[in-house]
């Protein structure tokens, strides 16, 4: 028997019991649809971090003390402003490099008030990171020599402030010391999962005095390219160590965030997709168990079609294609029902949802499968029919 | 054509051995026209199977068309039903929801040939049998004689050099069985089809060339 041929007839017993695969292809939609959405989500949720982390800026080196993992709690730093000279000088050009202290403090402007994260900072910071300024200036390298009493707010706390009024020129309050307003920035939106809308940059001279400590919390070097990262890295660790010969630092790139959000991430998705994989699983044993079903009941036609010609392996196929067939136009089912649902989610809620032409192919080929092996047992068993009994049978 | 020569079956029935048929010779020629006769359980039916390769025996030799149904694989003697046998059901075994056209050019998908071929072929079988009215008909569009003669040309479509009617007019009434059996008959003298029956019927046996009556699971000289 030609295979058109065998399709045909697959397809034809399918319509012919058109209750019965529609239930059976259910199981389907929903298993290949849960595994088609979950991967989306997963997908989405891990472009979008990646997509944070490199929106920080390119080629990014965080040094800071202590040891950095997720168990660590951090570390008080014990480098000062004679360790940020050195720095400067192994990086060789201050536009490259930027100090932080930070502390979150309370910021009143007239009777608003709002708390919010105050950054001690150098004024290379944009340059460093990705920022822009929505009015306003930066913060000057006289600012920061001099210790001027100077702010740069993040949009939201300069929307919190001054509302719709433009917020340079204006006076506040930082723990209860008054700064002038001089910028303020662009909003940038949510970066794992801090609103970095919600600070107000002043210089760490300042910082520093208004805080009534000498510590820098960390730095931030922006490396000529990828190449020249870890080199510099080592040779920032190892000024710092020679510095502190008791204290650990490190040093951390973009790269090894990424690896280790991307890990988790990655591992989140395949769990999900792996529970959701059980649903298929669940689905194609209804398969398997409808086939049985329909072997059973067509035994007379399986007995009339081997009396004139078919062979076994003709029966075999047969069956096979049907329930291939129920498995891949669920599986086909489940792709559209997972991508509508993941577009939804992503244009409804935050979550974002990424829909990879992999995830498809792969949904459509396990779908496949499910129907090959969850229909070879039954496809067997109607090959093997013996006619005689098969025709007897009433 | 058919060569049975010391056939028997014996059926396994929790491992008890239930001989079916015991040492059967007969010989079926071209063209022939043998009623095999007998009470139920004589036999008759297994008898039918091993004539139409459906099963093979558990001893004896039995050829058909030259070929030893024992040295046959399973494809083989599907292969050799498809060219060599048409079986005709008491019970009509047509499948359901499919025209009369589809289940009439059936055998001939398995043969390999296109649609257009089998599609001529079956219209003019089902012309020969006088259903050239009803192609597009299902079984249960159609009467009961209606779906016997629907059978006939199934078995016919693939020129058999055999056709094997079980009961051929069990399920019909006597003016219809009448008629298939005139049909049946016609092809046998026209197209040179041998023509072997089973029935419990001693008037309808009486119409055939040759008797042979069992009993027992053997043939009563």
């Amino acid at each position: 028997m030609r295979l058109a041929e065998a399709w045909r007839v697959a397809m034809s017993a399918l319509v012919a019991n058109r209750m019965r695969s529609l239930l059976t292809m259910l199981g389907m939609v929903i298993g290949v649809g849960a595994v088609v959405i979950l991967v989306a989500l997963g997908t989405g949720t891990k472009n979008m971090v990646e997509a944070q982390v490199e929106g920080l800026g390119s080629n990014l080196l965080i040094v800071v003390p202590g040891q950095v993992n997720f168990q660590a709690a951090p570390a008080v730093s014990r480098m000062d402003n004679q360790d940020l000279d050195a720095m400067i000088k192994v990086v060789g050009d201050r536009q490259r490099i930027t100090a932080t202290l930070t502390s979150g403090e309370t910021v009143r402007a007239g009777n608003e008030s709002t708390f919010t994260t105050v950054n001690g900072v150098m004024e290379s910071t944009p340059k460093v990171f990705l920022r822009g300024l929505r009015t306003g200036t930066y913060l000057s390298r006289t600012d920061v020599d001099t210790g001027r009493r100077v702010a740069v707010l993040g949009s939201f706390v300069a929307q919190r402030l001054f509302g719709e009024r433009d917020a340079v020129g204006q006076q506040i309050t930082i723990a209860g010391v008054r700064f002038r307003v001089i910028g303020v920035f662009a909003p940038l939106g949510q970066s794992l999962g801090v609103d970095r809308d919600n600070e107000v940059h002043i210089p760490i001279t300042t910082a520093q005095r208004l805080f009534g400590t000498g510590r820098v919390d960390a730095f931030a070097v922006k490396a000529p390219d990828r190449e020249t990262i870890d080199r510099l890295g080592d040779q920032l660790l190892g000024e710092l160590r020679r510095r502190h010969p008791d204290t650990e630092f490190s040093a951390v790139t973009q790269e090894q965030i990424l690896g280790v959000l991307g890990n988790i991430l990655g591992i989140l998705t395949t769990v999900l997709a792996a529970i959701a994989g059980i649903s298929l699983l669940v689905g194609g044993v209804g398969v398997s168990n409808i086939m049985l079903v329909s072997v059973r009941e067509r035994t007379k036609e399986i007995g009339l079609r081997k009396a004139v010609g078919a062979r076994p392996r003709d029966i075999g196929l047969q069956f096979l294609l049907e329930a291939v067939l129920l498995t891949t136009v669920g599986g086909i089912g489940g792709i559209v029902l997972g991508v509508t649902a993941a577009l939804l989610t992503a244009a409804l809620s935050p979550v974002p949802a990424a829909i990879t032409w992999w995830s498809m192919v792969l949904a459509f080929g396990v779908s496949a499968g499910v129907g090959i092996i969850f229909g070879v047992v039954p496809a067997q068993r109607a090959g093997r029919l013996d006619p005689v009994v098969a025709l007897r049978t009433d | 054509m058919i060569e049975a020569l010391e056939v028997a079956r014996t059926y396994e029935l929790d491992g008890v051995s239930v001989p079916a048929l015991k040492k059967v010779s007969l010989t079926i020629d071209d063209n022939d026209y043998v009623a095999i006769i007998g009470p139920s359980g004589s036999g008759k039916s297994t008898l039918m199977h091993l004539l139409g390769a459906l099963d093979r025996p558990t001893s004896g030799k039995l050829l058909i068309n030259g070929k030893d149904i024992a040295m046959l694989s399973a494809p083989e003697m599907a292969h050799l039903r498809n060219e060599t046998i048409g079986f005709v059901f008491q019970a009509f075994h047509l499948l359901p929801r499919t025209s009369a056209l589809d289940n009439v050019a059936l055998p001939l998908v398995y043969r390999g040939l296109g649609a257009r071929e089998r599609r001529r072929r079956a219209l003019s079988t089902l012309e020969r049998v006088g259903l050239g009215h009803r192609v597009n008909h299902r079984p249960n569009q159609l009467s009961g004689g209606e779906q016997q003669r629907v059978a006939i040309a199934r078995a016919l479509v693939t020129e058999p050099t055999v056709l094997l009617a079980d009961e051929p007019t069990g399920n019909l009434d006597s003016a219809t069985g009448q008629a298939v059996l005139e049909l049946l008959e016609q092809l046998n003298s026209e197209s040179g089809v041998a023509l072997v029956m089973v029935t419990h019927d001693r008037d309808i046996a009486s119409r055939a060339r040759r008797q042979i009556t069992m009993r027992d699971g053997e043939i009563v000289p």
